[in-house]
């Protein structure tokens, strides 16, 4: 079977740069929300590969959006590309040393131990008067190399700069699959015994998929961040972290574009339960998660592969 | 011949229960040597020891002049000591083709081939082949081609054995320990899988140690025996003088063979 990831990739890109001033700003928001949203299940696709599932990816997406508020509050910069280098930098750093921690540990531990660290943050940071406490604090209008984009431009360039990024990232990982270390995590999940007598350090390339799941995770918190214009404490908070499990769980880990296409549809869900009965939309969010479980356990994007499977 | 493995003065003890005691072994280069002994006598944890699994209590394993006895399996693995299980150790929820994929990717990273930035098809050292056909060719020869697209999870148990002695002879071992290939086999297929095995080995040049409790299988295809009984070394010769041992005959084999 011949691989069409990146030429879907290209022509997502292609669409979204082209057809995106014509698209109504509401939808602007959504989408780079979603492409946000979407690098995050992206890095916990990776981890959940190999049988690992954080509870605690909101640690990193919280860390980028920090770190991207940081730069604005301190030294004034609000340039949307180095917003997310630094979220990238941060997450990545941290994941780096805490990956030192948790790549010795596998399921539940692994999972509660994620969620731990995360509400430590939360905790730090809703005690940090400096950091705007758990009212969080306003970003700097976005710009682009320096310059802010007109008021009717702003919304399109933060998208595009949106999809840019996180398509790129895709492909890495996609190629990232591919190579020896990333072939590795279904082994991981299958068999570590076998894993060490072949030579191989589970441990290691555990540690290795922790940190590209922070980067991917920093970046997309900065996005976030820039896009809403505003962070506060609750980008750490468990919940969050849940919903982007449940993102990852939508989307299955069939493909790198489906944690985007994940978070799409479950903005759609989201958006449409609220309107529906907005005092009992979380009913409907789980019994959309329900119906997928039950029907689709790897993911609707696994209805693709069916496809392809069958012709 | 130069010795290749040598254990010496192996002790274990596992609480009250002694699984090694003083075991002292040479092991020569290009030999096969069969390990015999009922459950419990110290087969298994002889393996386990050269492979790093258990760290002997007392006592030292060097492979080719070099202290080993610290390492961990996976660097032990990458000097060459490969093994198979006594339960298959296999990728359950992967096909044996890509379960052989995963082992020549673990071969590739440690030399450096295949990473992130590498073009192409890399080629697998020892098989000068990109890892497809290296996969295919390890496949033909352990007669797994056929099982090709199966899950591993789904395989016969033979079948299993031989993708468990395959994955091991990805990283083209200097020594290949096999504990217990022919068991949860049929009478009918050991020697099949045996001669098969040793073929494939010897086409390497590796040196082979196999836990066995068929003694037809331990005359025909061991060069030397090492029969164990409570942790100890009770007879170290060829099998035709090793069998006969009254030792080995009444702890090993038993009255009735």
């Amino acid at each position: 079977m011949r691989d069409r990831t990146t030429l879907l990739v290209c022509v997502i890109l292609a669409l979204l740069l082209i057809g995106g001033p014509f698209i109504p700003q509401w939808a602007m928001f959504i989408v780079t929300i979603a492409f946000a949203q979407g690098l995050v299940a992206l890095g916990l696709m990776l981890l959940l590969r190999a049988g690992l599932v954080s509870f605690g990816q909101a640690l990193y997406y919280c860390l980028g959006a920090y770190a991207a508020g940081a730069l604005g509050r301190f030294l004034g910069i609000a340039d949307i590309f180095v917003q997310m280098l630094a979220g990238a930098l941060v997450a990545g750093v941290a994941a780096f040393v805490l990956g030192f921690l948790l790549a010795k540990y596998r399921g539940i531990f692994f999972g509660l131990l994620s969620l731990a660290l995360s509400m430590i943050l939360y905790g730090l940071l809703v005690k940090n008067e400096a950091l705007g406490s758990t009212d969080g604090f306003n970003i700097l209008p976005s710009k682009l190399f320096g310059v802010r984009p007109g008021a009717e431009w702003v919304r399109y360039a933060v998208m595009a700069s949106a999809a840019v990024v996180s398509l790129l990232l895709a492909l890495v990982v996609h190629r990232y699959l591919r190579t020896p270390l990333g072939r590795l995590a279904p082994a991981i999940k299958d068999n570590e015994i076998r894993v060490e007598y072949m030579g191989a350090s589970a441990r290691y390339a555990v540690h290795v998929k922790y940190v590209i799941a922070a980067v991917l995770a920093g970046v997309g918190g900065a996005l976030a961040a820039t896009t809403v214009g505003h962070i506060d404490p609750e980008m750490a908070f468990w919940t969050t972290s849940g919903e982007f499990i449940f993102i990852t769980i939508l989307a299955g880990t069939g493909n790198v574009i489906a944690p985007f296409a994940g978070a799409l549809l479950y903005g759609a869900i989201r958006t449409t339960a609220y309107d529906l009965s907005p005092n009992t939309w979380q009913l409907s969010l789980g019994t959309a998660l329900l119906l997928i479980i039950v029907f689709l356990p790897e993911g609707f994007w696994s209805l693709f592969k069916r496809h392809a499977r069958h012709s | 011949m130069p010795v290749i493995l040598d254990a010496r003065g192996l002790c274990k003890n596992f609480g009250a229960v002694t699984a090694a005691a003083e075991v002292n072994a040479a092991i020569e280069r290009d030999s096969v040597v069969g390990l015999i002994g009922t459950n419990g006598a110290g087969k298994t944890t002889f393996i386990n020891m050269i492979t790093g699994y258990l760290k002997p209590d007392r006592g030292s394993i060097e492979f080719e002049g070099r202290d080993i006895t610290p390492l961990a399996p996976r660097d032990i693995t990458r000097l060459g000591i490969c093994r198979s299980f006594q339960i298959p150790q296999l990728y359950s929820s992967l096909s044996v083709f890509d379960n052989m994929m995963v082992a020549l990717g673990v071969v590739l990273a440690n030399a450096g081939r295949g990473g992130f930035f590498s073009r192409g098809h890399p080629l697998v050292p020892g098989f000068e082949a990109p890892a497809e056909e290296a996969a295919e060719r390890l496949l033909e020869r352990f007669g797994l081609a056929e099982y090709r697209d199966r899950n591993a999870q789904a395989l016969p148990g033979g079948v299993r054995k031989l993708l468990d002695i395959a994955l091991a002879m990805v990283a083209r071992p200097r020594i290949l320990l096999l504990d217990e290939p022919t068991s949860g086999v049929s009478a009918a297929e050991k020697f099949g899988i045996m001669q098969m095995v040793l073929d494939g080995v010897r086409a390497e040049g590796a040196t082979v140690l196999f836990v066995e409790h068929d003694m037809e299988v331990v005359s025909r295809f061991a060069q030397r025996v090492l029969a164990f009984y409570d942790g100890r070394i009770i007879a170290d010769a060829v099998p035709q003088v090793a069998l006969a041992d009254p030792e080995v005959k009444r702890y090993v084999v038993g009255r009735h063979a």
